[in-house]
C-alpha cells in the first residue's frame, strides 16, 4: 500500500473525518487542532498532487472510488487547473485557521467555537471535493456540502445583520445549486452519463439539440449566482461583511473562485469551446457583464462607509476581471482568468485577514468589536502600523501596482485584450483600476493623513494573527515578482484546458 | 399530551414495533427497497413521537442531547472508517471487494456497515433538528426552556 | 401532450416554485417556494427513469423489467440536501425572528438600512 497513490481521496478524507471529530470531542481547543493538523495534511496533499500531475501520463491523475472504474463509478480527476485551484483552497485554509483561533474568540461565544471548527472543515471538504471530482452530481453534493456550512459560518457571524445575509444568501444559493442540478439532469437524459470525461465526449454527436442548450442555460446562472456574476452579486456585500472576520477571508479567497472553477470546467471541457463560444453570443454576454461587474460594483465600492463591505464590493468587481479574461476564448484570456483567480484569492484573503486584526484594535478591551467604519480610522496608522502597511501593500496588488501578484494578472489580462485586437477594452481594464486607486487612496487618507483621537496607544494585532496576513501579503509581492509558479502553471491549465476542449 | 390515556397506550404498544421495522428496512436493504436513510428516519420518528407523547423532557431523558450529537458525527466517522478500511487493507478509497478474501462477502460486508452509519448519522441529524426547534421555544413569551406539552 | 405529462408537472412546480421564493416576502413563504423548486428537480430525474411494468431494480430470476435505480439513488441525496437546507432555513427564520421580531423581507431589510445609516454618520 502505497499513500502517494491514494492523495486525491485523503484530500477531501482527511478534512471530512476532522469535521465529525470536532463535533464529537466537544471541545473549541482541540477541535482546532484536529481541523487545523487536517487542513494542513490536505495542504500536503494538494502540493503533492501538484506535484504528481507533472509527471501523470496524459497531465491527469484519475482516481476511482471503489475502485469501480469510470463512467460507472465516480471518478476523481486532477489535471493542471484542478490541482491548482486546490492548492489555493487548501493553503487558504492552512493559513486561516491558526488565525482564526484568536480572531473568532471574541466574535464567537466559546462554546459554539467547536462547531466553527466544524464547519470550516466540512466547508473546506466541499470546497476541495466541487475541484477533485470528476462526476457531475458529485459536484453538485459537494457544492451543497460547502454552501450550507458557509450560511452556517456566515450566521455566526455576531451582527444581527449576519443572520439576514446568510438566510439571503440561503435562498440565493439554493436557486443557484438548484439550476445547476437541473442542467446535470438534462445532460444525463440526453447523454446518460454522471461522468464529466464521458459526458463530453457523449455531447459531440448531439452538439445543438435544444435540452442540452437547456442544461448549458440552467448551468451558466446556476454557477453565476455562486461566483457572483454582476448582477447576480447581491447576496455578496452584506454576507462578507457580517460574517466573521476569518470566514470571510476563507469565503473571499476560496468559494467564488471555486465557483469559477466550476464554470471554466463545464464550458471549456464538458460543452466544449464551440458550443459555449462560437455557436452562441457567450461570449459577448460575458464581456458586457464583466465590464459592468468592473465599473459599477467598484464604482459602488467607493462609497462604501464600512472598510469590510467596501472591499466585498471590491471582490465583486475584481471578479469581473477574471470573468472578462474568461469572455476572450483564447488562451491568454484564459491564462490570465486563471492567474488572477489565485493572485485575487490571495490578496483579498490578505486584506479581510488584516481587517479582522484592525477591528480587534479598534475595540476597547470587554467591548462589543466596532464597525469598522471611516470615522473610527483616522489615523490608525499609529496605532497599528503593521495592519495598516500590509493592507496598503495587498491594495496595491489590488489595483495592479507594478510587482504585485495584481499587476501580473492584468497584464496577461491586457495581453489578450490586445491579442482579441480589442484595444477599447485596454482602455477600460485602466480605466477601471483608476477606480481600485480611489477606494485604496480613500482608506490611505484616512489610515495615515487624518490626526488620530487624543489619548490613544499603539495596540497591534496578535501575532498569531498577524503572521498569516502577512505571509500572504508577502505572497502578493512575492508572486508579483517572481512569476515562474503562478504564470507558468496556469499556461500549462489553460493550455490542456483549450487543447482537450477543441 | 401526557394525560392522554389512549395516546399514552397506543403509543407504547406502538413505539416497539416502529422500532422492530426500522430495524427490518435497515436490515432488509441488501435484498429489497430499504436502507440506512429511511431506517434512520424511522428510528428518529419513533423517538420524535415518544416526545410528542411523553413531552421533549422525558424524550431528553431517553436520548440525551450527547447521545444525539455523537450519533450524527459517530456514522460519518463509520462511513469514512469503512472507506479507509479499503484504503489499507489495500483498495482504492471505498473499495469493498478487499474488505473479505471473498469479494462479494466483501461487498456485504462494505455495505452493511456503510448503511449501519448512515442510520446512525440521519437518525442523530433527525432528533437533533427536532430537539433544537422543539426546545427554541416561544420568541413571545420569552421564556426559552420550551415546555411545550399540554 | 399527455406523453409530456411529467414534464408538464415539472415545469409547472420549477416556475411555481420560483415564483413564490421571488414574489413573496414572508421568509417561511420563501422556503416553501424553495422546496417546492427543489421538488421540481425530484420529478426531472425521476420520472424519465420509470418504466412502465417496470419493477425494483433487483436481480431475480423470475424479473427482467427494471427501472433505472441511479435516478433514485440521486435524488436520494438531493432529497437529503433539500431537508437539510429546509432546516437551515427554518433555523435562520427562527433566529431572525427572535433577532428583528419579525420575519417580512420589507421589514428586515429597512431596519438593515436604518443601521447601516446609523453607523455611517
Amino acid at each position: 500500500m502505497s499513500l502517494v497513490l491514494h492523495l486525491p481521496a485523503l484530500q477531501v478524507v482527511l478534512p471530512l473525518i476532522s469535521a465529525p471529530l470536532a463535533v464529537l470531542l466537544r471541545h473549541g481547543g482541540v477541535a482546532f487542532a484536529v481541523v487545523t493538523a487536517a487542513a494542513w495534511a490536505a495542504f500536503a496533499c494538494a502540493i503533492g498532487l501538484w506535484l504528481q500531475v507533472g509527471q501523470a501520463e496524459g497531465g491527469v491523475i484519475s482516481y476511482h472510488i471503489g475502485s469501480w472504474p469510470p463512467p460507472w463509478g465516480i471518478e476523481y480527476r486532477v489535471d493542471r487547473l484542478a490541482s491548482f485551484v486546490l492548492l489555493l483552497v487548501s493553503g487558504m485554509a492552512a493559513l486561516v485557521l491558526p488565525y482564526s483561533r484568536a480572531s473568532i474568540e471574541r466574535e464567537i461565544p466559546r462554546e459554539l467555537h467547536y462547531l466553527y471548527y466544524a464547519m470550516f472543515g466540512l466547508c473546506l471538504t466541499g470546497l476541495l471535493g466541487i475541484t477533485i471530482t470528476g462526476d457531475a452530481f458529485n459536484i453538485f453534493v459537494f457544492l451543497e456540502i460547502s454552501s450550507l456550512s458557509t450560511y452556517v459560518l456566515i450566521a455566526l457571524g455576531r451582527d444581527r445583520r449576519a443572520l439576514a445575509a446568510a438566510y439571503r444568501y440561503l435562498i440565493m444559493g439554493s436557486i443557484g445549486a438548484t439550476f445547476i442540478v437541473i442542467g446535470i439532469g438534462f445532460l444525463y437524459l440526453m447523454t446518460g452519463t454522471l461522468n464529466l470525461v464521458d459526458m463530453a465526449e457523449r455531447l459531440r454527436t448531439i452538439e445543438s439539440s435544444r435540452p442540452v442548450l437547456a442544461a448549458l442555460a440552467f448551468i451558466t446562472v446556476g454557477v453565476s449566482l455562486k461566483l457572483a456574476l454582476f448582477p447576480l452579486h447581491q447576496w455578496l456585500p452584506n454576507a462578507y461583511t457580517y460574517a466573521p472576520s476569518a470566514a470571510t477571508a476563507f469565503l473571499a479567497a476560496t468559494a467564488t473562485k471555486v465557483s469559477v472553477y466550476v464554470l471554466i470546467r463545464f464550458w471549456f471541457s464538458v460543452f466544449g469551446e464551440s458550443l459555449v463560444f462560437h455557436k452562441l453570443p457567450l461570449p459577448q454576454i460575458l464581456l458586457l457583464l464583466s465590464l459592468a461587474a468592473m465599473f459599477a460594483a467598484s464604482f459602488t465600492a467607493i462609497f462604501q462607509d464600512n472598510l469590510k463591505r467596501l472591499f466585498a464590493y471590491s471582490s465583486v468587481g475584481q471578479m469581473g476581471y477574471i470573468t472578462l479574461g474568461m469572455s476572450f476564448d483564447s488562451v491568454n484570456g484564459l491564462d490570465a482568468a486563471i492567474l488572477h483567480l489565485f493572485n485575487h484569492g490571495i490578496t483579498k484573503a490578505a486584506i479581510f485577514l488584516l481587517i479582522g486584526g484592525l477591528v480587534l484594535g479598534l475595540a476597547k478591551p470587554g467591548a462589543v468589536l466596532p464597525t469598522p467604519t471611516f470615522d473610527r480610522l483616522a489615523g490608525l496608522a499609529k496605532r497599528m502600523p503593521f495592519t495598516c502597511f500590509g493592507i496598503v501593500l495587498a491594495g496595491l496588488s489590488l489595483i495592479g501596482v507594478p510587482g504585485t501578484a495584481g499587476f501580473i494578472s492584468k497584464w496577461y489580462l491586457i495581453l489578450a485584450a490586445m491579442e482579441a485586437g480589442k484595444f477599447w477594452i485596454v482602455g477600460a481594464i485602466l480605466l477601471s483600476s483608476l477606480l481600485a486607486v480611489v477606494y485604496v487612496w480613500r482608506f490611505v487618507e484616512v489610515a495615515y493623513f487624518k490626526p488620530a483621537p487624543e489619548g490613544s496607544v499603539r495596540q497591534e494585532a496578535p501575532l498569531s494573527m498577524l503572521i498569516p496576513a502577512w505571509l500572504l501579503v508577502i505572497g502578493t509581492i512575492w508572486f508579483g515578482l517572481d512569476t515562474s509558479f503562478t504564470v507558468g502553471t496556469a499556461t500549462e491549465a489553460a493550455l490542456q484546458l483549450v487543447r482537450v476542449g477543441k | 399530551m401526557k394525560n392522554d390515556l389512549v395516546l399514552r397506550v397506543v403509543g407504547k404498544l406502538l413505539i416497539p414495533f416502529i422500532l422492530l421495522f426500522a430495524l427490518y428496512v435497515q436490515f432488509h436493504g441488501d435484498f429489497g427497497p430499504g436502507g440506512g436513510f429511511q431506517a434512520g428516519v424511522i428510528l428518529a420518528a419513533a423517538m420524535v413521537f415518544y416526545a410528542l407523547i411523553f413531552g421533549v423532557d422525558t424524550a431528553r431523558r431517553v436520548m440525551p442531547d450527547w447521545l444525539v450529537e455523537t450519533m450524527l458525527a459517530a456514522g460519518v466517522l463509520i462511513y469514512a472508517g469503512v472507506g479507509l478500511a479499503g484504503l489499507l487493507l489495500g483498495g482504492n478509497y471505498l473499495d469493498y471487494f478487499v474488505l473479505d478474501a471473498d469479494p462479494v462477502h466483501g461487498q456485504h460486508r462494505g455495505i452493511f456497515w456503510v448503511e449501519v452509519g448512515v442510520a446512525t448519522t440521519v437518525s442523530g441529524v433527525m432528533l437533533k433538528i427536532f430537539y433544537l426547534f422543539a426546545s427554541r421555544g416561544d420568541a413571545d413569551a420569552g421564556d426559552g426552556d420550551g415546555r411545550r406539552e399540554d | 401532450m399527455l406523453e409530456h405529462f411529467s414534464h408538464i408537472v415539472t415545469v409547472f412546480l420549477l416556475v411555481a416554485g420560483l415564483f413564490i421564493v421571488i414574489a413573496r416576502g414572508n421568509l417561511i413563504k420563501k422556503l416553501v417556494g424553495l422546496s417546492i423548486l427543489q421538488t421540481s428537480v425530484y420529478l426531472l430525474y425521476i420520472a424519465p427513469g420509470k418504466l412502465l411494468g417496470g419493477t425494483a431494480p433487483i436481480l431475480a430470476p423470475q424479473l427482467s423489467v427494471y427501472s433505472n435505480p441511479l435516478p433514485h439513488v440521486l435524488i436520494l441525496t438531493a432529497i437529503v440536501v433539500g431537508v437539510a437546507t429546509l432546516a437551515l432555513g427554518l433555523a435562520l427564520a427562527v433566529r431572525i425572528r427572535e433577532a428583528y421580531d419579525t420575519i417580512e423581507e420589507d421589514e428586515i431589510l429597512a431596519l438593515d438600512h436604518a443601521a447601516d445609516a446609523r453607523e455611517g454618520s
